[in-house]
């Protein structure tokens, strides 16, 4: 008995669930490749114009449970445009799709969201999760990263470009070994520079080089292959077949990459760059000219030392701090590579570009001077660093990009022992586990993973895929655990419908869009949200599909809406983070960090958009459930607090929503009461108020007209409580109103997607 | 009866407006589905907060449970082993490490003597280290077990077995699992709080562990802030009366209480009780954030009085207030005690942070009569080896401890647990226990005899099977009890 228990907990499922994977005894289901099983014919007039209908309806039928029915329009429109944008519909946009009868009218919806530049906007948050987006380096210093936003751009670009998942993949992973990588291309492997930087004095560099790679590794891992490969880090995986060896195989495919910053000019930026670096180079030669000489072999001296100490440490302990501080400070507040300047100085002068060589010079004006400080004098340094970075700034330097780089000398990998960057073990082949299809051809770069990821013959990243979108679209995954499908995780609810999703992706071009359009037009995804109770007792955590779920917002989703539906909202697509407003005693926790608030619109930009300073995460976004940047996250948590409550009901940013809700509200309709409840209503739900729910809010508001303008406390504060309403209307009637809306943007409704 | 006019796809509908129409105050019934979706109990599921029937006489009623994140070295601490200063710079002895597979325990390394010096505290004579002086000041209330060990050695996994009894993500957490089975004394805060102090590094676990994992949401801790305001949001905005306030919950729960009749989502109503709680959190947390009508010689005793001591001491001081008022749970996490390297300076630097506080704690919940019914813990997901570690430089005083997961110690006082004793033996390098081996489901399985549950009978059916806090083992340690 114990061990038939401890079964079933191991497989996670319940006896109603016997999934029964359809592969030989021997291989774990998801290492095998997909087959794409026909979808079941279902008989007895049952509508199927949805393929995904017929696996979810025939399991259904065989437990002899209804699907339930289709929900309501405006509940739908709500639904999608939330799962595809992250936006509310406009109240225009629901009247059109309750006014069209023509047959496709859901296609149309489906087909403009689609389309809509807030698509790409939603889904880059996804991808932002994944590689744990972050505008700071992480640990105690936390330093800026004023150009990690490039990432962010770029993905929502190919995301509403619609790139399909193979090159996305590739782009990300391996952007920069394209042949005839563009800028775009190489934007794409902003995904690895998401990882933590330590510019802590005393951090070894090489040791959170390895934590950097070993993040990559499972990154990789969660995001591509849904295995919990980090276990396997310092020890054998217990359950699933992962050695070591095959775990420092993935790691040596991503070991070879640098983080290097570079200059991804905006369209406009490039000309004017260009034509004053020519100037620039011209004035800097000059500026140099008469110390060239000297100034060469003083700094070739510098950078002997320091190459000996890299190489030989423990000799002499000032070079050996040199050389570690080069590595540690090398672009701090930049975001640049860290390690950027050691393999400056580890290249031979000849073969540095012109730009390498001026920003190693300017450091070694700054911080060279140990090697002869009496010569440094005598040339006159401190005088030729300034009028040097003077010159500099005449130039429109063009922003850089984070991005990453084939190391220039071959890294070889090694094993290390319990995961102990000290330890190496034997020398590692990068390779790819034993237990999937082997990497083809014969280069063991990062572009042959990326290629290998996404061929035909891979069992997991497609199911892995197509996992996470239902898990978008459903609330939970066809695999629960979205980012464990190796032997401890759960089987699929629906194996045969993750295999046909999983080839349908492979022969729909890997469209992501295409899946997306394909999961929301299905009847499975149309079903009302309804909770029927003979259901909930036979399958309390709807694995069989019989309804759709309601599913609380995202933190970002929270704010967004909120704002859209106070008119605040700022839709501008582009540029770097923004600090909306958020309590002083939040900014004031982490070491050093300074928030200084945004003005003007870029209070209002979408939650995307929100810096992310690691070590002191936005306060709302915690409260909502916004994943810590510092680990992937394949899911969200849903969790309902009391903290979410008094944020929403007393944050002032949530109570300016309302403020100018209602301002919104008593400008754009000149009715009475019962029309301007509606209007209110139907902004923020998508529907019409029930008769119970107007006359409620009806009683409410002319109760708050007597607080407001009777003769009491609330009576004089009416003014402070009407905030931007007060221009439409006199202070007490402004004030009832803010009250109403503020009360509709706290329903659970209004941050619940039915 | 009501039921005789449920429908099979009406039925919760019929039923919830029928006790709707019997409803009195606010929210009452709004509680009415939340649980249904697992059809534990009825009776549960209609007031998630009353507590279960005890299965014995239960001792304790609060937990306050200090997690020491990062694994403080037990034997710089509490596990003196002065045979070791023989050892010290040898290789471990072969004997020891017979039969050993764990990969993070390295053979080849040489033993290090703590540089730490013990002395006997209390009519109990029990030998703390001079870093937790303040703890030894109260040995006599504390109950040291030497002997505890787990099942795996990364800090993660780790953290989830001491928390939430298993190394896999989605299961409930301790705190989750006795705010289910106690209910919540306080009517205005969360039954299971978490608070978080760090000397540099937050904890690596984060949420997962104070999760609720699959048990309803509202059991799941709730994080005040560590630093600034505690709770964040707790005035109101500004013009809004407080009777403003409240007419403006009223109005939201019956428009929550209409949705949740026509959709029949559960979650409506636990959106409704955060709502509630939140309300009354706003009357009661300020109160419970005032320190000032605290005596001279209470700040003092909890180190508020001083820097270092002063973000641990807040919190601690919070667990007593917070306990005063009802909350079951209080969790608070010290991170990070992961001195792979520079381990004597680092402890002591942590030891500087909590030791003052912790042993105020538990001398303050003594001398108020709080003790006899609250649990307290200290530990951390694992112990320190025995040997050196050398991470960054073999620099004298730079030397660290690695991850060891079969020997380390952990304290316990109040609620039913006896007092002034020490429970297991380690050998001579204190590596493995030789006397009363403690796994983590062993403890877990005791302190929730102290609450009055039997272990194996506090479950909870998910995904068909019965889930409960120490997995498929522990057994009670009666040497433990008083």
């Amino acid at each position: 008995m114990v061990c038939r228990l401890i079964l079933v907990g191991l497989l996670g499922t319940s006896p109603l669930l016997a999934a029964k994977p359809t592969v030989a005894e021997d291989v774990h289901w998801a290492y095998r490749r997909p087959t794409a099983a026909k979808p079941p014919a279902l008989s007895g007039g049952h509508d199927s114009r949805n393929p995904i209908d017929c696996f979810v309806v025939e399991r259904l039928r065989d437990l002899e449970i209804a699907p339930s029915p289709a929900a309501d329009r405006p509940t739908l429109i709500r639904r999608v445009t939330l799962d595809l944008t992250g936006l509310l519909p406009e109240p225009a946009e629901v009247d059109r799709f309750l006014a069209d009868e023509r047959p496709g009218a859901w296609e149309r919806v489906v087909d403009r969201l689609l389309a809509s530049p807030h698509y790409g906007e939603h889904w880059a948050r996804e991808w932002m999760d994944l590689s744990h987006y972050a505008d700071s380096d992480g640990y105690l210093t936390d330093q800026l990263r004023p150009v990690a936003w490039r990432y962010r751009q770029w993905l929502v670009k190919q995301l509403n470009a619609g790139t399909p998942f193979d090159l996305l993949t590739v782009r990300q992973l391996a952007g920069d070994l394209v042949p005839n990588a563009t800028i775009a291309d190489r934007l794409g492997t902003g995904f690895l520079r998401q990882t933590l930087s330590n510019r802590e004095g005393g951090a070894d560099p090489e040791e959170f080089r390895v934590k950097q790679i070993v993040d990559r590794t499972e990154m990789l891992g969660a995001v591509w292959l849904g295995l919990t490969v980090g276990c396997a880090r310092c020890h054998d995986h217990k359950y699933d077949r992962l050695s070591r060896a095959e775990f420092f195989g993935l790691y040596a495919l991503l070991n070879a990459a640098d983080e290097v910053n570079i200059y991804a000019p905006r369209a406009e930026e490039e000309r004017p760059w260009l034509e004053a670096v020519e100037k620039y180079n011209r004035r800097r030669d000059k500026l140099l000219a008469p110390i060239a000489g000297p100034l060469r072999i003083l700094q070739d001296r510098w950078e002997a030392r320091l190459l000996e100490a890299g190489a030989r440490p423990g000799r002499e302990f000032l070079w050996d701090r040199r050389w570690e501080v080069l590595g540690l400070i090398w672009g701090g507040q930049l975001g640049e590579g860290q390690l950027e300047g050691q393999e400056i100085v580890k290249r031979d002068r000849q073969l540095r570009t012109r730009d390498e060589q001026d920003r190693l010079l300017l450091y070694f004006l700054s911080h060279g001077s140990l090697i002869d400080p009496a010569k440094f004098k005598q040339l006159k340094l401190g005088e030729v660093q300034s009028k040097l970075e003077k010159l500099r700034t005449e130039v429109p330097w063009p922003i850089r990009a984070q991005v990453m780089r084939q190391a220039r000398v071959p890294r070889q990998a090694f094993l290390h022992e319990r995961g102990d960057f000290r330890v190496r073990g034997p020398a590692i082949q990068a390779g790819v586990p034993f237990m999937l299809p082997p990497l083809a051809g014969t280069s063991r770069d990062r572009l042959a993973l990326a290629r290998w990821l996404v061929s035909d013959s891979h069992p997991l990243v497609a199911r892995v895929t197509v996992n996470r979108m239902w898990q978008a679209f459903f609330g939970t995954g066809l695999v629960r655990t979205v980012d464990d499908f190796g032997v401890r995780g759960e089987l699929p609810s629906h194996p045969v419908l993750l295999d046909w999703l999983a080839s349908e992706f492979r022969d729909r071009g890997w469209s992501i869009k295409r899946m997306h359009r394909l999961i929301v037009t299905s009847g499975t995804y149309r079903q009302s949200s309804r909770q029927r109770p003979r259901l909930q007792r036979r399958d309390s955590g709807n694995r069989l599909l019989a309804r759709q779920r309601a599913l609380r917002f995202s933190a970002e989703v929270v704010r967004d809406t909120a704002l859209q539906a106070a008119g605040l909202l700022c839709r501008h697509l582009e540029g770097p983070s923004v600090r909306p407003p958020q309590p002083e005693s939040v900014t004031g926790e982490a070491y050093g960090n300074v928030w200084t608030e945004s003005v003007g619109v870029d209070r209002y930009r979408r939650g995307l958009y929100t810096f992310v300073q690691r070590t002191t995460p936005f306060a709302q976004g915690t409260t909502f459930d916004a994943p810590s940047p510092g680990k992937t996250c394949t899911g969200r948590e849903r969790s309902n607090t009391s903290l979410q409550a008094l944020t929403l009901l007393n944050d002032p940013v949530f109570f300016e929503c309302a403020q100018a809700l209602a301002a919104r509200t008593l400008a754009e309709s000149r009715g009475g009461d019962v029309e301007r409840l509606d209007r209110l209503v139907r902004r923020c739900l998508a529907r019409r108020p029930a008769a119970e729910e107007l006359q409620r809010l009806a009683v409410y508001l002319a109760a708050q007209r007597r607080l407001y303008s009777g003769s009491g406390e609330a009576a004089e504060s009416a003014g402070r409580v009407a905030g931007s309403a007060s221009r439409f209307a006199a202070p007490d009637e402004a004030a009832a109103w803010v009250s109403v809306a503020s009360v509709v943007m706290n329903l659970h409704e209004f941050i619940t997607r039915d | 009866m009501h039921h005789d006019f449920v429908d099979p796809v009406e039925g919760s509908l019929q039923r919830r407006l029928f006790l709707q129409r019997t409803a009195c105050g606010l929210g009452t019934i709004a509680l009415g589905d939340l649980l249904a979706r697992d059809s534990q109990s009825a009776e549960k599921s209609i007031r998630p907060f009353r507590p279960l029937a005890p299965h014995g006489t239960p001792r304790a009623r609060n937990v306050i449970f200090i997690f020491m994140a990062g694994a403080p070295s037990q034997l710089d601490l509490f596990d003196p082993k002065p045979g070791m200063k023989r050892l010290d710079g040898q290789p471990v002895p072969a004997s020891f490490l017979d039969g050993l597979e764990d990969p993070l325990i390295k053979g080849s390394a040489r033993v290090y003597a703590s540089p730490r010096s013990f002395r006997r505290y209390g009519e109990s004579g029990i030998e703390y280290s001079d870093y937790v002086s303040h703890l030894g000041g109260v040995a006599d209330e504390t109950c040291v077990v030497r002997s505890v060990y787990t099942d795996v050695a990364n800090h993660h996994p780790a953290q989830l077995i001491m928390n939430c009894g298993t190394n896999r993500w989605g299961h409930p957490s301790f705190g989750a699992w006795v705010t289910w089975g106690l209910g919540n004394a306080a009517d205005n805060m969360p039954g299971f709080v978490v608070l978080m102090s760090n000397s540099g590094h937050g904890i690596d676990g984060g949420a997962s562990l104070w999760s609720s994992g699959f048990l309803p949401s509202i059991y799941r801790g709730t994080t005040f802030r560590s630093s600034g305001d505690s709770i964040l949001h707790l005035a109101n905005p500004e013009g809004v009366t407080g009777r403003a306030q409240a007419d403006r919950l009223r109005v939201i729960a019956d428009l929550n209480r209409i949705r949740q009749a026509r959709t029949g989502d559960s979650e409506i109503a636990a959106r409704m009780a955060s709502y509630e709680l939140a309300f009354r959190m706003q009357s009661a947390g300020p109160e419970l954030l005032d320190f000032s009508r605290e005596s001279a010689s209470t700040h003092k005793l909890y180190g508020l009085d001083q820097d270092k001591t002063r973000w641990f001491g807040t919190n601690c001081l919070l667990a007593r207030r917070m306990v005063e008022r009802g909350v079951r749970f209080v969790q608070l996490y010290h991170s990070t005690w992961d001195d792979h390297s520079n381990l004597n300076a680092n402890l002591k630097t942590n030891c500087d942070m909590t030791d003052l506080p912790a042993a105020g704690l538990i001398a303050d919940l003594s001398q108020r009569g709080l003790l006899d019914d609250t649990l307290v813990i200290w530990g951390g997901e694992f112990g320190r080896t025995p040997m050196n570690e050398v991470r960054r430089s073999p620099a004298p005083g730079s030397e660290g401890r690695d991850h060891h997961r079969f020997a380390f110690s952990m304290l316990f006082c109040g609620g039913g647990i006896r007092r002034g004793t020490v429970v297991g033996r380690t050998d001579e390098l204190g590596y493995h226990p030789v006397e009363d081996a403690i796994h983590v489901h062993d403890i877990q399985a005791t302190l929730l005899h102290c609450l009055g549950f039997e272990h194996t009978r506090l479950t909870y059916r998910h995904s068909g099977r019965d889930f409960r806090l120490t997995d498929v083992g522990g057994e009670v340690v009666e040497s433990m009890l008083a």
